[in-house]
C-alpha cells in the first residue's frame, strides 16, 4: 500500500520540525518521519546558545556575525548563504521566543546573551555577547519548543519509522530524476511502508558515529547523506569535519563552549593557559578547529596532564553561583560521567568528533543541488547538519549549527509549500520497496557472517586515528584501504536478531552501511585536498592554498561504485579571503 | 570486576510471557548500565533490545527499571548501584513491545492532552516579549523535562489507575501555567481538575525520586493543585 502526503520531512530535529511547522501553517498535507521519537533528536543535546545579533547586551550587527562566520569557516563559506544566516538569525530567534522558548533574561527582561568562540565585535576586534541561551540546555529548549508548536498545529508524525530508501521518478536524482517519496521500515513490526510525496526533505543530522570519540548520539549515522548519495546526489565538502575541543575524556560527551564563553580556562600540565601560544587575542574563545589543534599540539609536546592525551578545562574561578545558574547541565555531566566535582577540581577534556560541515548540497532555498552548476534536484530539500548550504565552510563557529537549522529549516518548509502548489503526485510503483527489502532480508537471512559492531569499531578507530584532527597522505591512504576492506566485509554482515518486532540489531547493520558511505567520501575528499583549511588540517600541506583549493568538493558515486570528485566555486560577495589570525 | 546482569526479556514472536535471563559481563566502576547492555548486545546476544540515543541523559530514550527504580541506563553507573548483581526490566505500567522497549503512545497522548504549548493570542510584538528573571524562574524547573516517562511509570497512582494523566503531563502543563507569557492557564487547570488529573496524586514522591533531571515534580504538582484550589475560591 502506498500512502500519500504532499510533503514529507525525514528527521525530527530542529530543521525538520521547523519545516513541518511551516508546512502545517500553510495548510499542506505533510508528515514527519523519525526513527526515534521527535523529542529524542540530537538538536536537544545542543547546549550553549544560538547566535543572533540582537544587540541586547552590547552593540552588535548582523554584518559582524556574517564576517565572523566567513572567517571562522576559513573563507570556504558561501557568503550569500552567510548573509542569509546572520540576517535571519535575528527574526528566527525572536520567533522562537514568541513560540515560548524560555530564554534566560537580562535585568530588563530581554533575551540574555553571552560570548562564544569566534564571535566578535567590529570584524574581529574582540569577543561580543551574541549567543542567546537558555542555561546550558538551549538545544533542548529549541527542540521542545518546536515540538510543542507541532503538537499545537497538529503535525502528523510517523514515530519510529526508519527511512531506508528514497523513491524517485524519471531516473536517478543525479541525472534529472525527481524525488517522489520514501520507503520506511516501521520499527514496531518490520513492515516496509511506501510514502509518496511531491516534496521530500532530508533532515537526518550528522554522522559522528564513524569516529571513536564523539559527542554524537548513537542515531547519528549519516542516513540522509548516504541515501541521497546512493541516488546520485553528491556529498559536498565531506573533508571538513569538526572536532570540538572540550569532550569528556574517553567517551566524548560534550562540555559546551559556553563554559569558556563564561570565562573558563584551558590549562596544560603546568597550569598554564596554553591558548596564549596559539590565539593571544581571543585565547580560549578562538574557533574550535584551532583550539582542538592546540590541545593535540600540547599533548604532543608532553604538556598533557601527567603526560597523557588530555588537558584541563577549569571553571573553578567562576564560582558556584555562576556555575549553577549558567552551566548546570554540563557540570552535572562531569559529576556523573567523570566522578569529579567541578567546583573544586579541573575537568579532564580532549577533542571529540562533533559536527559535519559538509553534507547534501543545497541552494539558499534549501533545494538540493546535484552538480557544480547548482542544478536543482526536483522535489528534494535538505537543511541542518545533513545539508551543506554552505554557511560553515571549512569550520563551523559555535552556535551556528542551531542558527543554520532554524534559518534553513524554516526556509525549507516555506519553499516546499511554494513548490508543491499545482504539482501532481509522481508515478510510484508498488515495487519500489524491493531494493531495500532485498538488502534488509539479505542481512537478516544470513546465518553467520561479519559482526556489525566489530566492523563499526574498526571503522571508528581508523577514522579517529587517520582522518581526525590532523591528517597526512600516509594516514589517509591507510584509512582509504581500511574503509574499503570494511566495506567488502560489510557485504557479508549478519545479525543475531532474525525477528520482525523492534529489530534494532538489523537497523544498526543498516546504519553501518550509511556510515561507510560517509567515511568513504570523506577520506576521498581529504586525500584530494592538499592544503590545510579550517578543520581539514594536513600536516604534509600545512598552508591554506587559495589558488588551487578555494573551492567546494563534490563527491559522487561513479558507475563502478568508486568515489568521483568534482569541484565548484565558492560564492564570495563582501569579504575577500585573508589570513585567519585570532 | 564481574557483574551479573539479570534482564527481564520478552519477545512477542517467541515468548508467551516475560522471563529473566542472566548475563555475566566485565565492568568498571564508571561504566554505565547502558554500557553493560551494549556489551551484552554486541558480545553475547544481539537480540537484546532497548532504546537509546544520546547516551548522556538528555534525550530520554533509555529509561528503564534498574535495581527496582526507574533510571536512565545512560546516567547510572555501576559503582552507584553498589553490588555485583544488577536487575534490569522495562518501565512498569506500560505495555511491553519487546525486552526493555515499552509502548510510549499513551504516555505521549497524555502529554498532548494538557495543551503543552504556549498560547498567546495577543498582538505579536516586533521584538521579544519581555519577561523578568523572577517570572522566568517560576517555571524554570519544569522546562528541564525530557519526557522519558521515568516519573509517570514510577507512580503507584498511575499503576492503580492508568487513566491518571500522570506526573510528566502535569510537569509539562506547569511549565506553561506559570509562564507569564501564556494566556491559557485556566484551560489547562480545567483539564487537570478532572477526576483523572492532579487529584490522583497522593504525594508519594516516587516521581521526584525517579526524575533523572532532578525536577521537583511533586512540588510542581502541588503548585498546580494549589492553583486549581485557589481558582475555586
Amino acid at each position: 500500500m502506498i500512502r500519500d502526503h504532499d510533503a514529507l520531512v525525514v528527521g525530527a530535529g530542529g530543521a525538520g520540525l521547523w519545516a513541518a511547522l511551516e508546512l502545517a501553517k500553510a495548510g499542506i498535507d505533510s508528515a514527519v518521519l523519525t526513527k526515534l521519537y521527535p523529542t529524542r533528536s540530537h538538536t536537544g543535546a545542543a547546549q550553549g546558545g544560538v547566535c543572533a545579533a540582537l544587540g541586547n547586551q552590547e552593540e552588535d550587527h548582523w554584518e559582524w556575525h556574517m564576517f565572523d562566520t566567513i572567517k571562522g569557516g576559513d573563507y570556504l563559506v558561501d557568503q550569500d548563504a552567510a548573509e542569509v544566516l546572520s540576517r535571519e538569525a535575528i527574526e528566527t530567534v525572536i520567533e522562537l521566543e514568541h513560540m515560548g522558548l524560555p530564554f534566560n533574561r537580562t535585568p530588563d527582561g530581554k533575551i540574555d546573551q553571552r560570548r562564544f568562540g569566534g564571535h566578535t565585535r567590529n570584524y574581529g576586534e574582540g569577543p561580543v555577547m551574541r549567543a542567546c541561551f537558555a542555561a546550558d540546555r538551549t538545544g533542548h529548549m529549541i527542540l521542545q519548543t518546536l515540538y510543542q508548536q507541532c503538537v499545537k498545529h497538529g503535525v502528523k508524525f510517523y514515530d519510529e519509522y526508519h527511512v531506508v530508501d528514497l523513491v524517485t521518478e524519471g531516473g536517478e536524482l543525479g541525472q534529472g530524476g525527481r524525488a517522489a517519496g520514501v520507503v520506511a521500515y516501521r520499527i514496531a513490526d518490520g513492515e516496509l511502508v511506501t510514502l509518496r510525496a511531491k516534496a521530500v526533505m532530508l533532515a537526518t543530522g550528522g554522522f559522528g558515529r564513524m569516529f571513536r570519540v564523539t559527542s554524537n548520539a548513537y542515531s547519528l549515522t549519516g542516513d540522509g547523506v548516504s541515501l541521497a548519495y546512493r541516488h546520485g546526489v553528491p556529498a559536498q565538502d565531506m573533508e571538513f569535519y569538526q572536532f570540538h575541543p572540550t569532550g569528556i575524556v574517553g567517551i566524548g560527551i560534550l562540555l559546551s563552549e559556553a563554559a569558556r564563553g563564561e570565562g573558563a580556562y584551558l590549562l596544560d600540565n603546568d597550569g598554564f593557559r596554553f591558548m596564549e601560544r596559539y590565539a593571544p587575542k581571543l585565547m580560549e574563545l578562538a574557533p574550535r578547529d584551532m583550539v582542538s589543534r592546540a590541545i593535540v599540539q600540547e599533548v604532543r609536546a608532553g604538556r598533557g596532564i601527567n603526560g597523557k592525551d588530555y588537558v584541563y578545562l577549569d571553571v573553578r574561578h567562576l564560582g558556584r553561583k555562576k556555575i549553577d545558574e549558567k552551566l548546570p547541565d554540563i557540570t552535572d555531566f562531569v559529576r556523573v560521567y567523570q566522578g569529579i566535582e567541578p567546583y573544586t577540581d579541573p575537568i579532564p577534556i580532549q577533542p571529540t568528533a562533533h559536527y559535519a560541515m559538509g553534507g547534501v548540497p543545497t541552494n539558499l532555498l534549501a533545494q538540493v543541488t546535484r552538480d557544480a552548476a547548482n542544478t536543482v534536484v526536483p522535489g528534494l530539500y535538505a537543511a541542518g547538519e545533513t545539508a551543506c548550504v554552505s554557511v560553515h565552510g571549512a569550520n563551523r563557529l559555535g552556535t551556528n549549527s542551531l542558527v543554520d537549522l532554524l534559518v534553513f529549516g524554516r526556509r525549507a518548509g516555506r519553499q516546499m509549500a511554494r513548490d508543491i502548489r499545482g504539482q501532481d503526485f509522481p508515478e510510484v510503483s508498488e515495487e519500489v520497496t524491493e531494493p531495500a527489502r532485498g538488502e534488509l532480508e539479505a542481512i537478516r537471512g544470513r546465518a553467520k557472517g561479519e559482526r556489525k559492531e566489530a566492523l563499526r569499531h574498526e571503522l571508528a578507530d581508523v577514522m579517529m586515528d587517520d582522518a581526525g584532527v590532523y591528517r597526512d597522505a600516509a594516514g589517509l591512504e591507510r584509512a582509504r584501504a581500511k574503509v574499503a576492506e570494511i566495506k567488502a566485509r560489510y557485504a557479508n554482515v549478519s545479525v543475531d536478531d532474525k525477528g520482525t518486532v523492534f529489530n534494532t540489531d538489523l537497523l544498526e547493520a543498516r546504519e553501518l552501511g550509511y556510515l561507510l558511505d560517509c567515511a568513504e567520501t570523506m577520506v576521498a575528499a581529504c586525500i584530494n585536498r592538499k592544503e590545510s583549511r579550517g578543520a581539514h588540517s594536513r600536516e604534509d600541506y600545512p598552508e591554506r592554498d587559495d589558488v588551487n583549493f578555494l573551492t567546494h568538493s563534490l563527491a559522487t558515486r561513479g558507475a563502478d561504485g568508486a568515489v568521483e570528485l568534482a569541484y565548484k566555486p565558492v560564492t564570495i560577495t563582501k569579504f575577500q579571503p585573508k589570513p585567519r589570525i585570532y | 570486576m564481574t557483574v551479573e546482569l539479570r534482564i527481564l526479556r520478552y519477545d512477542p514472536e517467541k515468548d508467551t510471557k516475560p522471563h529473566e535471563e542472566r548475563y555475566t559481563v566485565e565492568a568498571g566502576p564508571m561504566d554505565r548500565v547502558l554500557d553493560l547492555l551494549h556489551k551484552v548486545k554486541y558480545e553475547q546476544d544481539g537480540t537484546l533490545t532497548f532504546r537509546r540515543s544520546c547516551a548522556h541523559g538528555v534525550c530520554g530514550s533509555d529509561a528503564m527499571l534498574i535495581n527496582g527504580r526507574n533510571r536512565l541506563a545512560c546516567k547510572i553507573r555501576v559503582d552507584q548501584l553498589g553490588g555485583k548483581k544488577i536487575t534490569v526490566a522495562p518501565l512498569p505500567g506500560l505495555p511491553v513491545m519487546k525486552d526493555l522497549v515499552v509502548d510510549m503512545e499513551d504516555f505521549f497522548a497524555k502529554f498532548r492532552s494538557v495543551q503543552p504549548f504556549l498560547q498567546n493570542e495577543g498582538i505579536v510584538p516586533e521584538r521579544e516579549r519581555r519577561q523578568s528573571a523572577a517570572d522566568r524562574e517560576k517555571f524554570d524547573d519544569t522546562t528541564k523535562c525530557i519526557l522519558c516517562a521515568a516519573c509517570t511509570t514510577s507512580c503507584p497512582s498511575f499503576w492503580a489507575k492508568p487513566e491518571y494523566v500522570g506526573p510528566a503531563a502535569i510537569v509539562n502543563a506547569h511549565r506553561f501555567i506559570f509562564d507569564s507569557r501564556d494566556d491559557a492557564a485556566e484551560e489547562r487547570l480545567e483539564i487537570l481538575a478532572d477526576r483523572d488529573g492532579v487529584w490522583r496524586c497522593r504525594t508519594i514522591f516516587n516521581c521526584t525520586d525517579a526524575c533523572p533531571r532532578g525536577i521537583h515534580i511533586t512540588q510542581a504538582i502541588l503548585e498546580v493543585s494549589s492553583a486549581i484550589a485557589g481558582r475555586r475560591v
